[in-house]
């Protein structure tokens, strides 16, 4: 639970020095307390002192880093339950799940099909940011190492889900360099797993049978000095594994208990083996609902596009629109003879009229001037998207000189500044497009 | 030591909705607790499944959507075949060629067709107009009139004509479905609005926006989340209207489920990646507080409809 002001007042050496910059330590305690000063700015506190306030002070939900290099990646660290309420921090990341009961020839074919969903979106690369090597009791600890060694190749981080204590020791000793996450302690195993995972250093995943058998799991692994923990929320059913998701982050977020602020991992694989479209119906879920990895069969590029959009979407800072590059967008093959059509670079506008220009199949430049990531309305309120601010765009982008077509459709909801925009660009035609992006298919076909 | 998280109920629910009449009447709403927790306490009634159909027929159906209809060479059969899918709750008949701007088809054909549709199901039917605003004010009274006593739920009303609807289905015992585009404080003036008219609270649903998965979708689920928790936090009698989410109209329309294979071969099939768009966006609707989401394809009926199931 969050430390009140005098609490924390009552840790401080109370000798008023100003080292901090705060004119006493009251004033300094009550700053802690709000969030708005770190701890570490009172060079005087005891050691003991700054034990209990940093634990005291930490967020509800810790932040969890694993993975080397630039496989490097942070999760949990959230404060709130919705993202309208401030913003979530760091977005879901997703895995594809191999199995050392695939032969080598399964396990790369998997390999490469995943490795080939690769793409960029309004500045985010998409990819499976990690390989989740899944443990058969039936097999041997070697079968799985063989199968950590190709998951390895790959590049990406790994997710060992191994409870057998001699296969997960054998897979970290060739796969610790990549500070992968060991998914394998339960109630049973818990002080063996915790050894092997502390000495390779990988964060440590904590799965049980029910909810109460994990949160003893954590309490005892915290217990023995383990905080670099995940929860493995899987169960056997998919309504107690969303019950599990929702109650633990509820708990960590809105009751204060820290024994549940680690980020969960879900595998929808195991809640719905084989069947693609179920697991990405699960994975859209989690990603709207406290999964921090989830963990798919697979990833083609007809999972992907929906779930890593929605992602994107849902893990944007709802404070901050999301922005394209201003420039050129050529569409449908379009090229310095085809027309021109302006618009504003908040992200959904862009899609939304790309998507439509697309649709129409007629070539056309889609210019995106910087309107401050405003759509086309407010960016025109906001003195973000006038003829000035077209003109300046057409001048820096050098637009005369890189396109020959002449002819420039602006959008219908600023049809006033047509005359303008003439004025400012001469030899330049000005036509009046649709309000509205729909309409835009039947009048690129009709103005064709 | 115990797990010590409490489960969260709220004093206020969600009001309740009836669509369809009799043995085939569903309900939506009714819970106290956030979308899908039902372990926190019961859902009462289920988000439902339903199906769209389009009076301009098959037109632009994909092969395994031909495939399921096959057979099926007019409206009313393919509303039969679109009522029978598993996992189908209700139908959403679409009057996309009433839209003065296209076919144009009078308001007597398609009342007729409303009507020979209604009857030949056995599920409940919502109608979804031409969104053209000046064609829906006429096309609803008509609608509502013939289908009296078969308590459709008619899609929608909207800013601009919510009078007319809302009046349609007030004179005539309809639902009004009132429609906003991802802003709490419109869907509440709208829904004040008709409850000023006179329609009970408890005759509308709301459509509060809908985009597919990468379109904008933080706008629907915020908005979303915002009115459920009003609805049961604040008990706002004026957001606790059930949500009907039309999802197939928007992710059948985005490029990943209409661009070819032949164009961008590295993303597969067509019909599988707008079945995944789909069943994406729906879900996603259904955690931050649809009701009931419209769907098309039947692999992604049958899914979510599952999906609902293993999930109460
Ligand atoms: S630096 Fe520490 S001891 Fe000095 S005034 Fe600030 S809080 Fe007090």
């Amino acid at each position: 639970m969050a430390l009140k002001g005098l609490d924390i007042f009552k840790l401080t050496p109370k000798t008023n020095c100003k080292d901090c910059g705060s004119p006493t330590c009251m004033a300094f305690a009550m700053k802690v307390a709000q969030g708005a000063v770190p701890l570490e700015k009172c060079p005087h506190l005891s050691d003991a002192a700054k034990e209990k306030l940093s634990e005291a002070t930490a967020p509800p939900m810790r932040t969890i880093q694993f993975g080397a290099g630039e496989n490097e990646h942070a999760l949990g660290g959230e404060t709130v339950m919705m993202r309208h309420e401030k913003t979530f921090v760091n977005k879901c990341l997703y895995a594809v799940e191999i199995s050392d009961a695939m032969d080598a020839g399964e396990i790369s074919d998997l390999l490469s099909k995943t490795k080939a969903v690769d793409y960029e979106r309004i500045g985010e690369h998409m990819y499976v940011e990690i390989i989740s090597v899944h443990h058969d009791p039936a097999k041997s600890a070697s079968d799985y190492v063989s199968a950590v060694k190709l998951a390895a190749e790959a590049g990406r981080c790994i997710l060992l889900d191994c409870t057998d204590l001699a296969a997960a020791k054998a897979a970290l000793e060739v796969c610790k360099d990549t500070k992968p996450i060991l998914d394998g302690a339960d109630a049973g195993n818990a002080e063996e797993m915790n050894a092997i995972a502390k000495e390779a250093g990988a964060v440590l995943g904590v799965r049980g049978a029910s909810i109460d058998e994990i949160y003893d799991t954590v309490v005892k692994l915290e217990g023995l000095g383990n905080k670099n923990l995940m929860l493995d929320v899987t169960a056997s059913s998919l309504k107690e594994t969303f019950a599990r998701a929702v109650r633990l982050r509820r708990a960590a977020i809105k009751g204060g208990d820290r024994a549940c602020g680690y980020p969960a991992i879900v595998n929808t694989a195991k809640l719905a083996p084989g069947d693609s479209v179920t697991q990405s119906a699960l994975a859209a879920l989690f990603t709207a609902r406290y999964g921090s990895i989830i963990v798919m069969g697979g990833m083609s590029y007809a999972q992907a596009l929906p779930l890593y959009g929605l992602r994107q979407n849902l893990f944007t800072d709802p404070q901050k629109p999301m922005k394209v590059t201003p420039g050129i967008y050529a569409i449908n093959g379009a090229d310095e003879n085809s027309v021109c059509a302006v618009t504003v670079d908040f992200a959904l506008t862009y899609f939304v009229v790309s998507g439509e220009i697309d649709r129409s199949k007629v070539p056309c430049n889609l210019l995106i001037t910087d309107a401050g990531g405003y759509s086309v309305l407010t960016a025109w309120a906001a003195g973000k998207l006038s003829a000035s601010s077209i003109a300046k765009f057409f001048q820096e982008m050098d637009i005369a000189g890189k396109i020959k077509n002449r002819t420039l459709i602006i959008p219908g909801k600023v049809a006033v500044l047509k005359g303008e925009i003439e004025e400012k660009l001469p030899g330049w035609k000005v036509v009046v497009g649709p309000n509205e992006a729909v309409q835009l298919v039947r009048f690129l076909k009709d103005y064709q | 030591m115990p797990f010590k998280g409490k489960a969260e109920t709220f004093n206020a629910s969600i009001a309740t909705l009836d669509i369809g009449t009799g043995e085939k009447t569903i309900r939506l709403g009714g819970q106290n607790v956030l979308p899908l927790y039902a372990f926190d306490a019961s859902m009462e009634n289920p988000p439902r499944v339903g199906v769209e159909i389009s009076d301009e027929g098959l037109e632009g159906y994909t092969p395994k959507l031909l495939e399921y209809y096959a057979g099926a060479s007019d409206v009313v059969s393919i509303a039969k075949k679109a009522a029978a899918m598993e996992g189908a709750d209700f139908v959403c008949l679409r009057l996309d060629s009433a839209d003065p701007n296209g076919k144009n088809t009078s308001i007597e054909d398609c009342v007729k067709l409303a009507k020979e549709v209604c009857a030949a199901i056995d599920k409940p039917l919502t109608i979804m107009g031409s969104r053209n605003v000046e064609k829906d004010g006429a096309l609803f009274e008509k609608l509502a009139e013939a289908l009296q006593g078969e308590n459709v739920l008619l899609l929608s009303a909207r800013e601009e004509d919510y009078k007319k609807v809302g009046a349609s289905g007030l004179a005539y015992n309809q639902k009004v479905g009132a429609e906003s585009a991802v802003d709490i404080n419109l869907a509440k003036q709208l829904n004040v609005l008709l409850t000023q008219l006179g329609v009970a609270p408890k005759n509308i649903g709301m459509n509060l926006g809908s985009a597919a998965a990468g379109y904008g979708f933080e706008y629907v689920a915020s908005t979303m989340e915002r009115v459920k928790s009003a609805a049961l936090s604040q008990n706002d009698t004026m957001l606790q209207m059930p949500v009907i989410t039309p999802v197939a109209l928007e992710t059948w329309a985005v490029k990943e489920s209409i661009v070819s294979e032949s164009e961008v071969p590295e993303w597969g099939d067509m019909e599988e990646r707008a079945i995944h768009m789909e069943t994406v966006t729906a879900m996603a609707c259904l955690a931050s507080g649809s009701d009931a989401v419209i769907l098309r394809h039947p692999v992604s009926v049958s899914k979510i409809s599952a999906l609902i199931g293993a999930l109460l």
